[in-house]
């Protein structure tokens, strides 16, 4: 996701978009992206820890970006 | 003196880059992307375009070419580069400049010929340029708005590692109307707009252009 305080002017475009279709919810919107990646079997502590640096050097761009890595079934 | 251009699959501008460089009287050296090999050029440009895809982020996945880890190497040690466009995006993603370039704030994508004015003549690119002076060279990109964090904003605005500002209206939402930056050592500049389109009158919407490519002839000179 982009970091709070950087623009998302995706996010506002979507945020003008859904009261024009009747979706009166939306306070802001924020877009981001999500990576799924798929490994055999449970991920061990340092498969995890790998996954943790390619979020950081590639997946994301740290300077404008956080990330979040989450593990699913 | 010898100026690399590196081609990265995508990459559009490294012919006029080439071109820019021989017409300031330079040898344009063609580097790969995939060589681990400078060709023992003096500095390095990295040319506009949309190399592999713009996939992930812009210049995200360029940053790990077999030739960027030897640019970066280098750059670091004070060899002068100068990125142009996605080349800017690169080096943002290289951590050899602060900040990023996000999508235009209107996301749109913009071709239109663009007044700046040149900000820092104290780096080997900008050097032939006078301060404050305003050249209209083309701005094409759809990821062109410059962000960082305020403390990153505040440095650059404190030591002059603004190089080059938008004229007027903000094009894309760039913090400051920054459309140039370098480093701290002064040998790293990234430019969204493209000087090398604005070399001849006949090619170009002015010449003004030529400034970037006299500058790094002159600063190997010196």
């Amino acid at each position: 996701m982009l970091k709070p305080e950087i623009l998302d002017p995706q996010g506002n475009a979507v945020a003008a978009a859904l009261p024009r279709l009747g979706f009166t919810f939306a306070k802001s919107v924020r877009q981001g992206k999500r990576f799924e990646i798929e490994i055999d079997g449970q991920p061990t502590p340092a498969q995890l820890a790998e996954v943790e640096k390619a979020a950081e050097v590639l997946l994301s761009n740290p300077v404008i970006e956080n990330y979040v890595v989450r593990v699913e079934n | 003196m010898r100026v690399g251009v590196v081609t990265f699959p995508g990459t559009l501008d490294d012919r006029d880059a080439a071109r820019a460089v021989r017409a300031a009287g330079g040898e344009a050296i063609s580097l790969w992307h995939g060589d681990a090999d400078l060709k023992s050029v003096d500095a390095v440009i990295l040319p506009g375009g949309f190399s592999y895809g713009d996939y992930l982020r812009a210049g995200a996945i360029s940053r790990f070419a077999p030739v960027m880890d030897l640019i970066i190497e280098k750059a670091k040690e004070g060899m002068p580069v100068l990125g142009i466009c996605n080349g800017f995006q690169v080096l943002c993603e290289s951590h050899l400049l602060p900040g990023a370039l996000t999508r235009n704030s209107d996301l749109h994508f913009l071709c239109r010929d663009q007044k700046i004015s040149i900000e820092n003549i104290s780096t080997p690119w900008t050097n032939t340029f006078t301060k404050g002076q305003e050249i209209v060279i083309p701005l094409k990109n759809g990821e062109g708005s410059f962000q960082c964090n305020d403390e990153t904003l505040t440095q650059l605005e404190n030591n002059g590692e603004i190089i080059a500002r938008y004229v007027g209206q903000n094009p894309n939402g760039s913090r400051n109307l920054i459309a140039g930056i370098t480093n701290t050592k002064g040998n790293v500049v990234g430019l969204m707009p493209h000087p090398e389109h604005a070399i001849s009158a006949l090619t170009g919407p002015t010449a003004d252009g030529l400034g970037f490519f006299t500058s790094i002839l002159s600063a190997m000179v010196k």
